[in-house]
């Protein structure tokens, strides 16, 4: 079995640093972006209007879009709205 | 202290469509691809970024095909290192004569597997634990820029470093090394 004392831990606790966090984030939201995420970022970002009503209520203007109740999906689209 | 859930756990999950575990998924295996694309292949960041967003891309698309459910990290490493040698290839297309893969990448996996090991052990300390030791080896921060976001007295990280070692040390003894196993 493997010594490890604490030189050898800390030289395999220094192998693995984190990721990039936009990188991590972006694959964390690859299922909401298969639901639609980024149709939807995108469109905010060019109507204005659809984005005041995401502001004002987002899970109805998405249900009025034509997305299926989703609160995960609604939750992701006020983080990007407001970062 | 927490009892982590196990690979298989976490991928059955998955399968359910919970977004939680996904993102669970995502983090407990970021650091390792990361690592295949940039420290056993080289790639530079730009090319590591592709590679990385497509193998958690095709993870998620071919989990449900996944054979072994705890097989998950040998597979999420054969894909990683399938992407990366598909970026050389495609680059050594533009400039011929290079070689189209690095040496010791056999040798660099297996360290990282090592390394993923005791990381998962780390999961398992108290949250205390496990960020003072992640900040201080991992993200190779000071004493003070530890001290500073944990609010804790810069003279006392030193110590309590070498005891989360210690308790890590005695986490790892505790366990079976997990062999290496074929993916999906």
């Amino acid at each position: 079995m493997r010594n490890y004392d604490e030189e050898t831990l800390a030289v395999l606790l220094r192998t693995l640093p984190a990721a990039p966090t936009a990188w991590v984030k972006a694959a964390q939201e690859i299922p909401l972006a298969r639901r639609g995420l980024d149709d939807i970022v995108e469109r905010a970002r060019a109507d204005r209007a659809f984005r005041e009503a995401l502001f004002r209520d987002a899970e109805n203007t998405l249900g009025e879009a034509g997305f299926e109740h989703d609160p995960g999906l609604v939750d992701a689209v006020r983080e990007h709205l407001s970062s | 202290m927490g009892v982590a859930e196990t690979d298989a756990q976490l991928v059955a999950r998955c399968r359910t469509g919970d977004d939680d575990a996904w993102r669970e998924l995502v983090d407990r295996f970021s650091r390792y691809v990361y690592a295949i694309a940039v420290q056993a292949f080289r790639l530079p960041e730009a090319d590591a970024e592709d590679v990385f967003q497509e193998v958690f891309a095709r993870a998620y698309q071919n989990l449900p095909k996944l054979r072994n459910d705890a097989a998950i990290r040998p597979w999420l490493a054969q894909l990683t290192r399938r992407l990366c040698l598909d970026t050389i290839r495609a680059g050594a297309r533009e400039q011929p004569g290079e070689l189209p893969e690095p040496t010791g990448v056999d040798d660099t996996i297996a360290r990282l597997d090592e390394a993923l090991y005791v990381h998962e052990a780390l999961a398992t300390l108290p949250d205390n634990c496990q960020e003072i030791l992640d900040r201080f080896f991992a993200r190779d921060e000071s004493y003070r820029l530890i001290g500073d976001a944990l609010d804790l007295p810069a003279g006392t990280i030193a110590s309590r470093i070498s005891r989360c070692l210690v308790k890590l040390r005695s986490e790892l003894e505790g366990r079976n090394p997990v062999p290496a196993e074929s993916g999906g």
